[in-house]
């Protein structure tokens, strides 16, 4: 078993030692009837390192990969090119095989890291702080209501209907078991409901939350909304679920938003099936304290020198048990490490022209797609990803795409089955990896599935 | 002006129907460096036994609880800044909140200094 | 108050020995020890490692556009491969040596599962991709859940939580599900072992539940008998960490869980050590209703440095039905995804998503990666290894330090120690430090709280004799030192990257975002 060290021999020499007569004698404290007398029936032996790859090669294969395809899918998670070297970094085995860096002297490398990423964030977002890192954008915006309900001691929040339908879902799974009051609307491709929540947000509102931008791509300012939570004495939550944006839109919180979640995939981890990701929460330097996950700070250590810890822990579940802000004990540490590579490589300068790069392009395809007979554009302004009004039901057609080997976009069918307003719906994401020729592919096969 | 203290380590001088609340010496050596106090906002009504403020050093939290009921007058805005004071100075500027005693009777049982450090020497 | 004494205390000593024989360096560096400054130190905003085509098209965004600096400063390629590279060799890791962190699991991370969850057909595939088009994600999921729930005897389990936390999360909610389905919403109280681990009772009180206490006895297992006593029309459910916390086996949990099953109740069942009987013990066979598993402790996937896991939840048939969605199925050759459009007839009563998407696809295909490798035989001996490593680790050093469960018979996975017998003024936090010295991550510390200066040993089946051997041997030199109180051991590490922190400091004054500094040299706040 090329995972196990211990030799038959070291086993007879420490078993000597303990004074025990087999290995199965040590779990004599665990009541015979549990114990089971074989192995479990029906499940395989062990295999080689060669016959697993040849497994896992073989069900890969039954996958359309967003490399081998033109590919256009977004909806909160997005197809970019990472650089070789965010990879290999991250494969470090410093970094890999370290655990939580609970022992600041030995893990110094993970806690700069960690502050590095969140100063990265806050700057991103125009926030003044932000955390080490959640599981997810759909996460962090669930704990970013849950955080706006214990600072404005109010349990109601009005979620824009242009949030990622899985996050309301998320939000309404929570909101079930804590009492909290969550009101959601179905999204209208006729425009956003940004004016109508301004009007809405009352003295009961903790939060208004949005998406930006949103879920068909739409991008709008938040000032108004903004004025009008502050107002009201409620937080305004922004969710963020492709940052490369924040490239060229203004941030949230410079427009006013009091805390910014979002999905930090987009920048150096890849699409994976929906996980690992990374979860992005920042927010005003008021609400440090009653921010969820963990926080990592600078300080010195005894002999002078620069240094970082994870800090402010008295939040936490290990030492406030029951009363935690959250009952978080992880962070997406690899994924906030590639992130903050992918960053460091970009920088100020890079991510301003990936996302022009990006914008670019997903006009020039909006333009072509917008050519074909009965194809319209849904979403007046857009950064990088836009949704299609087509002349027939999209799902069946992204379906019919993808037997011509193209990766269409994702339908508003499947994120809003059964709305009938909605069916004719098609986003599409145009990412710096999309090709002009990746573009007159979808352009032909969809003029082939609509004829 | 009369001191009093409570077997839950918390001082409470009184004068007149004002009362003074904040924790004892041999408490802030327990809890060691406090790195933040959580105190009640003026107006907030405070029930004898029930939760008041919190205190944390950089590996616990705890909880401080109202010695007797009363109205907040007034919490120490200088423990923001300075939750330190608690350790250099708990039974003078380290003072958690001013309250107004709304029961005067619940005073009684409570001990004196002398009764306090006899205790804590059991403990 | 309650003084709250659970925690540590840190302390700072004067550290002016570092090993350096008095001799500076220009540069502060000791040759392979390289200090790195932060990126916003060394980069700047009009750097780039990353090349583009040339695009000179201008956006339309109008007012939205970003104009002010965003102050988000690059370097290039090489540059920024030294910075993580440097940093990273300020890390200790598995790959280094020894990492005995109980109730952790940090075992060998297998490079295999590395390269299998990124291939193309898995790292790079779309979430939302049409269902044809992702058979062989399915196919994992499925394939990794049939392992899972048979490996626990357990007839359901939902994969989508994202930790061991957030799939604690999701058994608790199972738990209130069912409950208010049987329209039982009086029941509001879930019971706690104090040895329970943080995120249990931060759990249930989320999920909201009132907590209450259940002691340890003081061969360090659950009270039986204060549980059975507390059992009652109110009590939701009890949360029991097997094997526990102290590293011993709950033998009393069949005849636990009929009693709260009698009594009305559910088991929630902490699946953190599970490591130590996997292949051995399926907990179905125990009566518990729920269970989480890490991925990243017993089947391997990297920690990460703090992250991400994954927490799939095995329920029982009671809790099945409420199980979150998505869900994936077989429906004759084909995999299937049941999602809320489909789920009304199947899942009727199922309780929506814990998070976007479907679960961590990365972590499942290296877990099960790591299954395959090991098979049935394998898995039951990397049980049988871990418990021998524990084992061994407690009885070579139980001469030098207290052990205080050691007298009851052998343990499971990990080895309980305590600060019994240091001398005045030395703590198990000391022990700690001077193991940094001794080349070795310390072991966990100040947890289980259930004894004084706890130090948790968990060596996981991944050491071979010589290297715990060697581990022994430096803890129990370090052990001798703070019996006899060796003034250098209070302000260890004296060869580590950095000396003791200031942790005070830290959360006094919390710096928690690089300044950002103006050309007139004033610090510019944020909102």
């Amino acid at each position: 078993m090329r995972y196990l060290p211990l030799t038959d021999t070291d086993r007879a020499e420490m078993l000597a030692t303990i004074g025990a007569p087999s290995i199965d004698a040590l779990f004599a404290e665990v009541p015979a009837e549990a114990r089971l007398d074989g192995l479990i029936a029906g499940l395989a032996h062990h295999q080689s390192e060669m016959a697993v790859e040849r497994h896992f090669s073989h069900l890969a294969r039954r996958n359309m990969a967003a490399a081998h395809h033109p590919f256009f899918l977004g909806c909160g998670a997005y197809k970019h090119h990472i650089p070789a070297s965010v990879d290999h970094l991250i494969q470090r085995g410093e970094f890999l095989t370290a655990y939580t860096p609970y022992q600041p002297e030995i893990a110094q490398g993970t806690l700069q890291v960690l502050f590095e990423f969140q100063t990265q964030v806050a700057r991103l977002f125009g926030c003044a702080v932000a955390n080490a890192s959640m599981y997810d954008g759909s996460t962090a915006c669930w704990e970013a209501i849950s955080m706006a309900a214990r600072i404005t001691r109010r349990k109601s929040v009005l979620l824009s209907a242009g949030l990622h339908p899985h996050y309301v879902s998320v939000a309404q799974t929570m909101a079930r078991f804590t009492g909290d009051v969550v009101e959601s609307a179905v999204p209208d491709l006729a425009g956003s409901d940004w004016a109508d929540l301004a009007a809405r947000v009352g003295p009961e509102t903790s939060a208004v939350v949005v998406q930006y931008p949103d879920i068909f791509g739409q991008v709008e300012d938040m000032e108004a909304l903004a004025s009008a939570c502050q107002a009201a004495g409620a937080l305004l939550i922004a969710v963020v679920t492709e940052p490369v944006a924040l490239g060229a839109i203004k941030s949230p919180g410079e427009m006013g938003a009091d805390i910014v979640v979002g999905e930090g995939q987009s920048l150096g981890v890849g699409l994976q099936f929906g996980g690992p990701y990374v979860g992005l929460f920042a927010c005003r330097e008021k609400f440090v304290r009653q921010m969820p996950g963990r926080l990592c700070g600078q300080t010195v250590d005894a002999s002078g020198k620069r240094g970082f810890v994870l800090t402010l822990s008295t939040r936490e579940q290990h030492i406030r048990r029951e009363k935690a802000t959250s009952n978080i004990c992880t962070n997406a540490g690899l994924c906030a490490l590639a992130f903050s590579i992918h960053m460091t490589l970009l920088g100020e300068a890079g991510l301003r022209q990936l996302a022009l790069v990006n914008h670019t392009k997903a006009r020039r395809a909006a333009a072509r797609l917008t050519q074909i007979n009965g194809v319209a554009l849904a979403t007046p302004s857009f950064f990088n990803e836009f949704t299609l009004s087509l002349p027939v039901e999209a799902r069946p057609v992204v379906r019919a795409l993808a037997e011509r080997q193209v990766l269409g976009g994702v339908s508003l069918g499947r994120l809003y089955p059964g709305i009938n307003a909605l069916e004719n719906g098609l986003v599409v994401a145009v990412t710096e990896v999309v090709s002009d020729d990746d573009v007159e592919a979808l352009a032909t096969a969809l003029e082939g599935v609509l004829a | 002006m009369t001191r009093y203290y409570t077997i839950e380590h918390e001082w409470i001088e009184v004068d007149g129907t004002t009362a003074t609340v904040g924790i004892t010496d041999h408490a802030q050596h327990q809890l060691g460096d406090i790195v933040f106090v959580e105190v009640p906002a003026a107006g907030t009504t405070l029930t004898k036994g029930g939760q008041a403020a919190v205190v944390e050093s950089v590996k616990a939290a705890s909880d401080v609880y109202a010695p007797v009921s009363g109205v907040v007058s007034e919490s120490n805005a200088a423990l923001e800044a300075d939750p330190a004071l608690v350790n250099s100075a708990p039974e003078g500027d380290g003072w958690f909140f001013k309250l107004t005693l709304t029961n005067a009777a619940e005073l009684e049982g409570l001990m004196d200094k002398a009764a306090y450090d006899a205790w804590v020497k059991t403990l | 108050m309650n003084i709250n004494n659970s925690g540590w205390k840190p302390e700072l000593a004067a550290n002016d020995s570092n090993g350096d024989a008095g001799v500076a360096t220009f540069t502060g560096n000791r040759a392979l020890m390289l200090d790195e400054p932060l990126i916003f130190e060394i980069g700047s905003n009009a750097t780039t490692g990353v090349d583009f085509a040339a695009c000179d098209a201008r956006h339309d965004l109008g007012a939205l556009a970003r104009t002010a600096p965003i102050n988000l400063p690059g370097l290039s390629e090489p540059e920024t491969v030294r910075h993580y590279t440097r940093l990273s060799r300020q890390n200790y890791g598995i790959d280094l040596g020894v990492f005995p962190l109980g109730s952790c699991t940090m075992k060998h991370n297998p490079r295999l599962n590395e390269k299998i969850a990124r291939m193309k057909g898995f790292g790079d595939v779309h979430p939302l991709a049409p269902i044809p088009t992702i058979q062989g994600a399915l196919a994992v999921i499925h394939e990794l859940a049939e392992w899972l729930k048979a490996l626990t005897g357990m007839p359901a389990i939902a994969m989508s939580p994202k930790a061991g936390a957030h799939g604690e999360l999701c058994g608790i909610l199972c738990i209130r599900a069912a409950l208010e389905a049987r329209g039982e919403t009086a029941r509001t109280v879930m019971l706690v072992p104090e040895s329970a681990h943080g995120t249990n009772p931060a759990t249930a009180a989320f999920a909201g539940f009132s907590i209450e206490s259940i002691p340890a006895t003081a061969q360090g297992r659950v009270d039986v008998a204060a549980l059975e006593a507390r059992l009652g029309p109110d009590v939701a459910g009890v949360m029991i960490t097997n094997p526990n916390t102290c590293g011993l086996f709950e033998r009393d949990l069949k005849r636990i869980a009929d009693n709260v099953h009698a009594a009305g109740g559910y088991v929630y069942c902490d699946g953190a050590n599970f490591n130590a009987i996997v292949g051995r013990v399926r907990p179905g066979d125990l009566g518990i209703d729920a269970m989480h598993i890490n991925l990243h402790k017993t089947f391997s996937t990297p920690h990460g440095g703090g992250g991400p896991g994954a927490g799939p939840v095995v329920l029982s048939e009671a809790l099945a039905p409420f199980a979150p969605l998505p869900v994936v199925e077989t429906q004759g050759d084909d995999y299937v995804l049941i999602e809320e459009e489909n789920a009304a007839e199947s899942h009727p009563q199922a309780f929506g998503r814990m998070a976007a998407f479907q679960g961590q696809m990365g972590m499942f295909t290296r877990a099960l990666a790591y299954i395959l490798s090991h098979g049935a035989d394998g898995l039951c001996q990397v049980s049988g290894d871990a418990v021998l490593n524990a084992n061994y680790v407690l009885r070579s050093l139980e001469d030098t330090l207290d052990a205080p469960f050691a007298h009851s018979g052998p343990c499971m996975h990990e080895a309980l120690f305590t600060d019994v017998g240091f001398a005045e003024g030395f703590s198990t936090l000391d022990v700690a430090k001077g193991l940094i010295d001794e080349g070795f991550h310390p072991m966990t510390v100040y947890f289980p709280l259930v004894v004084h200066g706890a130090m948790l040993v968990e060596p996981t089946e991944t050491e071979s004799k010589a290297g715990l051997d060697q581990f022994i041997g430096a803890l129990r030199s370090v052990a001798e030192r703070a019996k006899a109180g060796y003034p250098t051991l209070k302000s260890a590490p004296h060869f580590a990257p950095r000396a003791r922190l200031d942790e005070t400091q830290a959360a006094r004054k919390p710096v928690l975002v690089h300044p950002l500094i103006s050309a007139a040299g004033k610090r510019i706040t944020s909102p």
